[in-house]
């Protein structure tokens, strides 16, 4: 008789690349494959060389605010400040840089040590005052709003120098196959390796375990709330960054950056990762981000009417989640219709009587 | 296992069926056909559409060259009871000042303040900003009534039907009201001060896209938000104009957020035949500008407003654009409707201001005029002759 032992040989790594496919975190890029394919029947243009990166390019914003709140949720925590941060930090670009090339370095310097600062108070406020993230990063969200409408009055401001917009705006010229390379491709492809990178070091996996269970955690003996406080640094400085590559892209407005942190969460719960923490990949809740933006790109092309859009939006996101979970309780559902019938028929006088069978 | 394998199959499901919810949502053919259907828009007024309509091209009584002074012949309020003995006290009961037209219009309202104060007409202003809230601007209004210390008031509402009983209530006063911008929802006000309209600010850009796009053309339409008067008032009209000229439009809520904009455009122009943009509110035409040129296409028709960032976008590429204006010396209008009434001069009952769109003809000398502006003003802020101009203007504080 032979006892399983727990094991660090692993299988190879295309069975388990074609196992996951079973699991959400891995469902979630064939979704993404079919939506694209959706896309590219709407938008025959689509493998035209530099359309592909310029939609990669242009929801690179919403992937790296997902890796953000990922490292949140994985902690069992949610933040709920990214949008606020984004608007923050967006106004603050254009009010401090102005038409002064000059000022770019020190302004983006201040920007990263701001979103270190709001990470940093959302996390003590909910490791060591037990605050729920929910109330700590909606408190932060009304107090930048707020700063945001001291700024600003709630109207938008003049644009920043075009040197600081090309990090949104350009790209490298003339690549082979591609054509345009986006700068802000550049920026998610090094930050989701880095996250990878990092989800691997022992920090990911002291932020998986707190998720999931962090008394363990604590008796290894790391900090449970330092470990917590990180994440919400990284959240934040993630939304910072994402704040300047939308600048670059669009423009300054208090506006951009609205409903970020919903659409992040949203994005990071279709890659299959735990909302209470502790699973999921983080490559996932990329893939998850594309998903949603690729859905609006279809409803775009579709011509969707405006005023229907969200609720069609909705409807798509609500199916993801939900009819997966449908599938998997299938099995109790059955037993409880199974159940349901044959008391229907002979009436048995030893089952509890339900309310519904009185007569 | 089979729970999860099974999981894969109903993302794939899923995938088709967002094909399908997506193909068979409303307007999921391309672009709205210029139908009958289409028509119907709820916001649309013939009768409003015509008064506009003839009131944006009359000629004005007054001296041309002080535009925030002019009017259109009716009847008048006599200013016997309001007439004051010395300089008397103003309460500004504002909407808001969160757009740039907003802030625009109370840098023009100070700087006409201080004129009024220097000739011993108006002692103080005393402002309260309801930051987009009716609740607040109901309390605004009542707090002013309530302190008996005005000499005037004047309301710029939020809303013109949840402030209309607290405007009665400063009407009771037996003050002069002087009610600007946005209707009041009651006529018991002194006089309301507003430029042509909004359905007029429509009619203007949209003819000019009917002008210049050939009849089966493709507008896309950039919505700032749905169910705001201001907003469904200019788009009623505009798509009045594109059905009945046989113009194809798509149309989208933006809510005025520029990477959204971006991403629309860009999504409209991979799918081809663009003929012109069509915004309702002048913010919204730069990001779409922009699209178009990182997509390395000729720039069509695009519409804007006189917000200097769209005018200087307009002159420095080149392509057919037209500027609707909503006048921002209103606000100093109101200021002087009140002196004017404070000095026993009659007013008009409905003063209603031009309202002069900028043309190619006219962009070069707007835009010298406002040589040194920031992007967020609009041309017509109508400060020129004021003693601050240009500097208070270019620097921009706002008050």
């Amino acid at each position: 008789m032979t006892t399983i032992r727990y094991t660090t040989n692993r299988l190879p790594f295309p069975t388990r690349a074609i196992r996951s496919l079973s699991t959400p975190g891995g469902a979630i890029y064939l979704l993404l494959l079919a939506l694209l394919v959706i896309l590219a029947f709407y938008n025959p243009g689509l493998s035209e060389p530099g359309q592909l990166s310029r939609f990669i390019g242009r929801s690179a914003p919403i992937a790296i605010v997902a890796i953000g709140q990922y490292f949140v949720i994985a902690a069992g925590e949610f933040d709920l400040s990214m949008g606020a941060v984004i608007s923050a930090q967006v106004v603050l670009a254009g009010n401090l840089i102005g038409q002064d090339p000059a000022q770019i370095l020190p302004v983006i310097v201040l920007m990263i040590v701001v979103g270190i600062a709001v990470g940093v108070v959302n996390g003590l406020l909910t490791t060591l005052l037990r605050v729920p993230s929910f109330i700590t990063t909606l408190g932060t969200t009304l107090i930048l709003s707020g700063f945001t409408f001291y700024l600003t009055g709630g109207a938008p401001s003049g644009n920043p120098a075009d040197a600081f917009r090309a990090i949104g705006r350009g790209g490298i010229q003339n690549v082979p196959v591609i054509g345009f390379v986006p700068y802000s491709v550049l920026v998610l492809i090094a930050l989701a390796g880095a996250a990878v990178w990092l989800m691997r070091r022992p920090f990911g996996r002291m932020l998986m375990g707190v998720g999931d269970n962090q008394s363990t955690i604590a008796l290894l003996g790391a900090a449970p709330w330092w470990i917590r406080t990180r994440a919400f640094i990284l959240s934040s400085i993630a939304a910072t960054i994402a704040a300047i590559l939308m600048v670059g892209y669009a423009g300054v407005s208090p506006v951009v950056g609205q409903g970020y942190e919903f659409i992040a969460i949203t994005a990071v719960v279709l890659g299959g990762v735990a909302l209470g923490g502790g699973r999921g990949a983080i490559l996932s809740a990329v893939a998850g981000a594309y998903v949603l933006e690729t859905l609006v790109a279809i409803l775009n092309f579709a011509g969707v009417e405006s005023t229907w859009r969200p609720a069609v939006q909705g409807a798509i996101i609500v199916l993801a989640l939900g009819l997966p979970l449908l599938w998997t309780k299938r099995k109790a559902f059955k037993i409880l219709l199974r159940r349901k019938a044959s008391t229907a028929k002979t009436p048995n006088p030893t089952a509890p009587q339900s309310i519904t069978e009185k007569p | 296992m089979q729970t999860s394998a099974a999981r894969t199959t109903t993302f794939t499901v899923l995938a088709a069926l967002a094909l399908a919810v997506s193909a068979c949502a409303p307007g999921g053919t391309a672009a709205t056909p210029a139908t009958e259907a289409a028509t119907q828009n709820s916001w649309f007024d013939q009768q409003k559409y015509d008064l506009e309509n003839s009131q944006r091209t009359a000629t004005f009584t007054g001296d041309p060259a002080k535009p925030y002074l002019q009017y259109l012949p009716g009847p008048m309020v006599e200013a016997g009871a309001f007439k004051a003995s010395g300089p008397a006290k103003v309460c500004f009961s504002n909407a808001a000042l969160s757009n740039t037209w907003r802030q625009t219009g109370w840098i023009t309202m100070n700087e006409q303040l201080k004129e009024l104060q220097k000739q011993g007409i108006i002692s103080e202003l005393e402002t309260r900003n309801a930051q987009d809230s009716d609740n607040t601007q109901v309390a605004d209004i009542d707090y002013f009534v309530n302190e008996k210390s005005c000499d005037a008031f004047i309301i710029a509402p939020n809303s013109p039907q949840a402030t209309a009983p607290a405007v009665e209530r400063a009407c009771s006063t037996g003050k002069p009201v002087i009610i600007f911008d946005r209707g009041a929802g009651t006529n018991c006000g002194t006089t309301f001060i507003h430029s042509v309209g909004g359905m007029a600010w429509g009619m203007d850009s949209a003819s000019f896209i009917k002008d210049n796009v050939e009849p089966g053309g493709h507008v896309v339409v950039l919505r700032t938000a749905a169910g705001v008067d201001v907003f469904e008032q200019r788009w009623a009209a505009a798509q009045h104009i594109f059905n009945e000229a046989g113009l194809k439009y798509t149309d989208y809520i933006t809510g005025a957020d520029p990477t959204k904009i971006k991403s629309i455009v860009t999504d409209e122009i991979a799918k081809g035949n663009v003929d012109a943009v069509w915004v309702d509110l002048g913010d919204q035409a730069v990001p779409a500008i922009e699209a178009f040129e990182d997509a390395g296409k000729d720039i069509p028709v695009v519409t804007g407003e006189d917000n200097l960032a769209y005018l200087r976008a307009w002159k420095a590429k080149g392509f057919k654009g037209f500027a609707s204006v909503y006048d921002a010396y209103q606000w100093r209008t109101a200021l002087l409707a009140a002196a004017q009434l404070f000095q026993g001069q009659a007013i008009p009952k409905d003063w209603v201001l031009p309202q002069i769109p900028v043309t190619a003809k006219e962009l070069d000398t707007v835009l010298a005029t406002n040589q040194g502006m920031p992007d967020t003003h609009y041309a017509a802020s109508g400060g020129e002759d004021l003693p601050g101009f240009p500097q208070v203007w270019q620097q921009r504080v706002i008050p």
